[in-house]
């Protein structure tokens, strides 16, 4: 057993779900077994072996320096960024007060 | 003029360009195929204007004498993970139940640019995490498919499952699919058509909802070999709004495509061979052997001595990568928020995302979030990202003694809806075959075999370089042609 009810309610938290005791319960064996299953890894030797991060060989590119030059990725349109938020306001997007 | 819904791509267009047909026609015969079919709940939402639209633009294109694309007059369904401007885009979850995109993705842009319409957009497991598409927020899709003797409902496979029940249903005569660790390539199997996972960075990724951004990759979903090579083609392409697509041209697999395999080497990589896979999948990997060495190629033994780590190593980098991709979900944005009175900022998120995530999702957010947490990173996710390269490298290593890898897609066949739901582990298994592939990038095809003795579709897997999808067609071909596989489901939806 990797993982207890304690270890899953602090990673819910660290990723923002909610969740009640009886879905922690569920998930701490659940979680349990796939992390047991994954820590056969633990078998391969993996020393001088540089971790893969990208799997095709390809440079970042820079792109030309050219203001708005796609306009599907372009400035001015705010209208379209707000369009689905579930609160924008005054051009804005809208969320509970943080700062007392 | 219900036989029109038989024909794939080529048919279509060749047909619509000859005259023998209207794109109108072939697009009322599928909107209405389409609408008639909702027992297996492929699609989420219908577009038939938007099928209408482009079959009328086709018509007229044809009238005047112009061009009529690649794809002109040919009506396909859309996987609900990329964005289509005024067509509601979910992902298959409730947290983006409603999101309308402003913009299109770059491959659907491409696809409507090379002649083609859209039927709707096609139901998945949600945020493509899942093999069986039960994970849905908008329920199970069912596969056309049955076991011989009994009504259970079969699952399509996954996560691509709208995309290969439509298509296997011949209610879409192609489909877009992604396939981040086998979800074009396992559904394809389960549903007795074909589907192509290009190199990674063929297609571009914008404006598809990310999952594991290292991983993800788009390909088509058809019922045959030339109509993927079509498809594909008007697929891919570089972007420079994805910064991993491929600066590279895109060849044309179509024209070039030849089942002649002289001189190819084929390897079969004998740690393929592992417990708990079904005979019937064993004799079919056989069949497959005899068929290209019929074809000329030369079958060869291999080793991939780390298969057995892929799996895992995948169960940790795609979750990892997920719960990094998933924290744009903040009931901020877009999509749903639930904000519960007198709340704060901090509930709002914790309220949103649990509310607007499924299980599957939240069990490998949380995953992700663990493997990536302090004190375990360079247990989990730095040994898997070196295990990532080690399994890269026993495929370069492999490419020393052969062209391209013949393997079973699957370890058995489809299963029935609601049977592997105790343990997600089991599960994860049905991917064991497609997952080496995803990590190292290269081009992988599923393509159909034969039926096994439940009358179930059985598939046959493909693995080219990178770069060399042309091979893996070629080879699918060759397959296509000796398998005569022309079984199609019993009507009953």
């Amino acid at each position: 057993m990797s993982v207890d009810k304690a270890t899953v309610e602090k990673i819910a938290k660290l990723a923002r779900i909610k969740m009640g005791d009886e879905e922690l319960e569920r998930m701490a064996p659940e979680l349990s077994n796939i992390l047991d299953w994954v820590e056969q890894l633990g078998e391969v030797d993996t020393s001088g072996v540089e971790p893969m991060s990208a799997v095709i060989p390809n440079a970042l590119r820079l792109r030309a320096d050219v203001i708005d030059a796609d306009p599907k990725t372009a400035g001015g349109r705010r209208d379209d960024v707000l369009a689905n938020a579930p609160a924008a306001e005054h051009g804005f997007f809208g969320v509970p007060k943080v700062i007392e | 003029m219900t036989e029109l819904t038989n024909l794939g791509i080529k048919a279509i267009r060749d047909g619509v360009a000859k005259g023998d047909f209207t794109a109108r026609e072939v697009a009322e015969g599928f909107n209405t195929a389409v609408a008639e079919a909702s027992a297996l709940n492929a699609f989420i939402v219908a577009t038939p204007d938007h099928a209408l639209a482009a079959a009328d633009a086709a018509d007229a294109k044809r009238a005047k004498g112009e061009e009529l694309g690649a794809m002109g007059g040919v009506p396909i369904g859309m996987k609900d993970l990329f964005a289509t401007e005024g067509v509601q885009t979910t992902a298959a979850s409730h947290i983006l139940e409603g999101f309308t995109p402003h913009y299109e993705s770059t491959v659907s842009s491409n696809l409507w640019a090379a002649g083609a319409g859209m039927l709707g957009k096609l139901n998945l497991d949600q945020f493509a995490m899942g093999s069986s598409n039960e994970t849905s927020y908008f329920g199970n899709v069912a596969s056309p498919w049955r076991k011989e003797g009994t009504n259970a409902a079969m699952s399509p496979g996954g996560s691509s499952g709208g995309s290969s029940s439509a298509v296997a249903a011949r209610i879409a005569p192609a489909a877009t699919g992604t396939d981040t660790g086998g979800s074009i390539r396992q559904p394809a199997a389960f549903t007795g058509i074909c589907g192509i996972k290009p190199t990674y960075g063929r297609c571009s990724r914008w404006g598809v909802v990310a999952f594991a951004s290292s991983l993800d990759q788009a390909g088509p979903m058809a019922r045959s070999v030339e109509d993927c090579a079509i498809m594909l083609g008007a697929m891919a392409g570089f972007d420079p709004k994805d910064s991993t697509s491929l600066k590279v041209d895109v060849p044309d697999w179509e024209a070039a495509l030849s089942a002649d395999l002289k001189g190819k080497k084929v390897g079969i990589p004998r740690e393929y061979r592992m417990e708990g896979t079904d005979q019937a999948i064993l004799d079919s990997w056989e069949q497959g052997k005899a068929w290209l060495k019929d074809a000329g190629a030369e079958i060869v033994d291999v080793s991939l001595p780390h298969t057995k780590y892929a799996l895992p190593a995948y169960y940790i980098i795609a979750p990892a990568e997920a719960s990094s991709n998933l924290a744009r979900y903040d009931g901020v944005r877009y999509g749903l928020r639930d904000l519960p009175d007198g709340a704060g900022l901090q509930d709002m998120y914790a309220e949103t995302r649990a509310a607007g995530f499924g299980d599957e999702v939240k069990r490998r957010i949380l995953i992700g979030t663990y493997v990536l947490s302090a004190g375990f990173y360079d247990a989990y996710y730095n040994q898997a990202q070196k295990i990532r390269a080690l399994v890269a490298q026993d495929f370069e290593k492999a490419w020393g003694e052969c062209d391209l890898i013949l393997a079973p897609t699957t370890p058995t066949a489809s299963f029935p809806l609601g049977s592997l739901d105790a343990d997600p582990l089991t599960m994860y298994l049905n991917d064991v075959f497609a997952v080496p592939a995803s990590l190292a990038g290269l081009p992988a095809m599923s393509v159909p075999a034969m039926l096994n003795s439940d009358g179930l579709p059985l598939g046959l897997q493909l693995v080219g370089k990178a770069y060399d999808e042309q091979t893996v067609l070629d080879a699918g071909l060759a397959i296509q042609q000796r398998a005569g596989f022309d079984h199609a489901p019993e009507k009953w939806w």
